[in-house]
């Protein structure tokens, strides 16, 4: 029972960060219809940030200050690179051949996995851990169940930036702009929209969660390499494919989803498997139910 | 210059961001200090290079904008050329006789026009490669190399090009194919010649049993799955250790025979060179294994080219030009694409069993994403259905990183750069004109814009 309840605390933890990559998947893909393969090698450069701008703080002993300042920093810095990639590689392939933009995202990722490989080296850098200790919520025969202050915080980042991007997305004019232009750009554009703004500020505000992420992600494991973003950038898209594509709860419920999967199987089953366990439950959804979890069911025009 | 100002002011901006970009990556390093912690040292000199190499980009992208922009885009070769050509005036006499400086738009047409010619001279000279006299190993093992992502490029133009499913795994028939024969030679002790056949089979069996699942999806989802079981197929190779040997890998793999023939660097009785009388020489054995793929890759291509003659091969193209009129003709969209998976498959299987017998040994490090997203790259960019253009593609591709080995950890970053740029530069691929294989009347050549692959 204890050991249920941890592998379900670090399996919603786990979720939540997937959630957050996959957030973003979601959004990009109903906006402008391509699978941003870069986008998790932004998770692993915001990552970095923030790795750099912790160690430029090793004196600074203000915990919130430091974390403030890694978060915002790498964010700022990620949002540029976000916007860069977009005009960079994406934009010029607008309207074009579907898989013409699928391959300049691989290309995209490949560049930013082994930019930061040989800028920074290949080796795994790690930190010490920066918010030790946590909640004790069970004993149970000698086995605790620790709620850590990292776990902690998080969820409820998760769960603060989830909503403020919500209310983005459903109640401010950009969140207009962008559900409009993801149910028809060309209309959204006769309507006076500026699509490539919208577009712009879609990768601006994704590519920023994505370094809020990875900067969790290096806090909660300690150790990040130029290779995370692959995996991580996998999972997340598939979260999102599994919640159904577009749909942002969905994106969110796959990512929990995904996260308690990956617990469970390495707690209760063989570690090396999780990401074929995970990968298995996918292949199974979409044998029946095609359009992911919370997906729309398109009605096929001819 | 008229903007001069303008364009100053502009330039300055991107230098700003790149300055923002690189500054963390290229300005600062993180090391290892002696404490067991991290510490970082800063580089100004590389980030101001950087910097002021963006500033210069930026500069003679404006420039260039500026005097060729309101043309169409498309051309953009010319384009390169023009600029190079006002500031070194003497090259661009040179250059406009290279085919390469001529629009490529146009050279493509043209290529795809004179496809006959240029395929059939393409071919000569690969059969010659290996006989040219005094030619190093280094180059026909390299065409070694080329040759295979040809047979897989065209292998997965089976599933992308013809039949427009997106496949991001391809990369899992691969390994199957390579640790079938491997896994078949040691246990049974069968050789290469016995083991092709049924590495393919042993593929395009896994085609089948992948395809079914995936029947209903379309588009991304396909594609998300493919990936899925081509990580599957990795992760379980890496895992099952004692039937994959694991991270290991497998060694020993025997080399393919002629005729019963060993290639051995001793010579002697029962060997190639012994009984030829002639001297042992490792260069016998590379041009063996070329011409083996040679073959291979030109039976693919054979496959290919007959099946798009036939209704298997008009259904495919049906399929990938709309999914619901081809069901509305009565075609059986289960069969026709689990045909597609199975027969991309099954010549994935073929070219995996060849790389296994080639390297003598196999890791499950051969088969990651990277590899299927390299023979799409090379699918995508020879433009998706051109057999011609995806040999070309994985020239270029394979050939020039291969070549550039001093550079070795720079490689993949350049590959990187290079995918982006020649999408941006030519989203269709490098030929991606394309002729019917049936009309009514004279055929007419279908322009890039009229062609929507991949609809899945």
């Amino acid at each position: 029972m204890a050991y249920a309840l941890q592998q379900l605390i670090n399996g919603v933890t786990l979720g939540m960060i997937y959630g957050l990559i996959a957030i973003v998947y979601t959004m990009v893909y109903g906006i402008i219809g391509m699978i941003n393969f870069a986008h998790g090698d932004v998770f692993m450069v915001g990552a970095f940030i923030g790795i750099i701008v912790l160690t430029a703080l090793t004196g600074v002993t203000s915990v919130p200050l430091g974390l403030l300042t890694a978060l915002i920093l790498s964010a700022g810095l990620c949002a540029l690179y976000g916007f860069s990639i977009e005009r960079v590689a994406y934009r010029p392939l607008r309207g074009s051949f579907r898989l013409a933009p699928l391959i300049s995202a691989i290309g995209m990722s490949i560049l930013l996995q082994n930019y930061v490989q040989t800028s920074q080296g290949a080796l795994e850098r790690a930190i010490p851990p920066f918010l030790p200790g946590g909640l004790r919520l069970m004993d149970e025969n000698g086995f605790v169940v620790l709620l850590s202050w990292m776990q902690i915080a998080i969820v409820i980042t998760t769960l603060v930036i989830l909503a403020a991007f919500t209310y983005l997305v459903t109640s401010t004019p950009l969140g207009r702009a962008m559900r409009a232009v993801e149910q028809d750009p060309k209309m959204a554009a006769l309507l006076g929209i500026d699509t490539n703004r919208t577009i712009s500020m879609t990768f601006v505000i994704g590519s920023a969660l994505a370094a809020v992420a990875g900067v969790m992600f290096l806090l909660y494991y300690g150790v990040i390499d130029f290779y995370i973003g692959f995996n991580a950038g996998i999972k997340a898209f598939t979260a999102a494919v599994l919640g159904g594509i577009g749909s942002l709860p969905g994106a969110v419920l796959g990512g929990l989803l995904i996260g308690l999967i990956e617990a469970f199987w390495s707690g209760y089953a063989t570690v090396a498997y999780k990401d074929v366990a995970v990968y298995s439950i996918l292949a199974i959804v979409l044998m029946f139910m095609p359009t992911g979890l919370l997906g729309r069911n398109d009605v096929e025009k001819v | 210059m008229k903007n001069l100002s303008q364009h100053l002011k502009d330039a300055a901006a991107v230098a700003f961001v790149a300055l923002l970009l690189f500054g963390p990556f290229l300005g600062l390093q993180l090391s290892d200090n002696n404490a067991g912690g991290l510490s970082l040292s800063t580089r100004p000199a590389l980030l101001a290079i950087a910097v002021g190499l963006t500033f210069l980009a930026r500069m003679l992208m404006l420039y260039w904008q500026d005097n060729f922009g309101k043309q169409s885009r498309g051309t953009t070769f010319t384009h390169v050329a023009g600029a190079y050509g006002k500031l070194t005036a003497p090259i661009i006499l040179l250059a406009s006789k290279i085919p390469f400086f001529v629009p490529v738009s146009k050279t493509a047409a043209a290529i795809a026009r004179s496809g006959r010619v240029i395929g059939f001279s393409l071919l000569i000279v690969a059969i010659l490669i290996p006989l040219i006299p005094g030619i190093a190993n280094f180059y026909v093992d390299l065409g070694v190399l080329i040759m295979t992502y040809v047979m897989l490029g065209w292998g997965l133009n089976i599933v992308v090009g013809l039949a427009g499913l997106l496949d991001l795994g391809y990369v899992a028939f691969y390994a199957v194919g390579a640790y079938s024969f491997a896994l078949i030679s040691q246990n049974f002790g069968l050789g290469f010649w016995e083991c092709l056949p049924l590495s393919g089979i042993l593929a395009a069996c896994w085609g089948i049993f992948l395809g079914f699942p995936v029947l209903r999806l379309r588009g991304d989802y396909l594609a998300i799955v493919t990936l899925a079981f081509g990580e599957i197929i990795r992760l379980v190779i890496t895992n099952w250790v004692s039937l994959t040997g694991g991270p290991n890998g497998l060694y020993d793999i025997p080399h393919p025979t002629f005729f019963g023939l060993t290639f051995s660097m001793i010579g002697g009785p029962g060997t190639f060179s012994g009984f030829f009388h002639i001297n042992p020489d490792p260069q016998q054995r590379t041009s063996y294994l070329y011409y083996i793929i040679l073959a291979l890759a030109l039976l693919t291509n054979w496959v290919t080219l007959r099946l798009r003659k036939q209704p298997l091969g008009r259904a495919w193209e049906a399929l990938r030009e709309d999914e619901i009129a081809c069901r509305s003709l009565g075609i059986n969209l289960r069969n026709t694409k689990l045909t597609a998976f199975a027969i991309g498959a099954m010549f994935g299987g073929f070219a995996g069993c060849f790389f296994a017998t080639r390297q003598a040994f196999i890791s499950p490090d051969s088969f990651t994403f990277i590899e299927s997203a390299t023979v799409l790259a090379i699918v995508v960019l020879g433009g998706a259905g051109s057999q011609l253009g995806v040999a070309l593609a994985a020239v270029v591709m394979i050939g020039i990183p291969a070549l550039l080995q001093e550079l070795q950890i720079y490689r993949m970053l350049i590959f990187g750069i290079a995918l982006v740029t020649i999408m941006v530069i030519r989203p269709r691929g490098f030929i991606s004109t394309r002729k019917p294989t049936v009309s009514l009347g004279k055929a007419k050549i279908i322009g890039a814009e009229m062609i929507s692959e991949g609809h899945g």
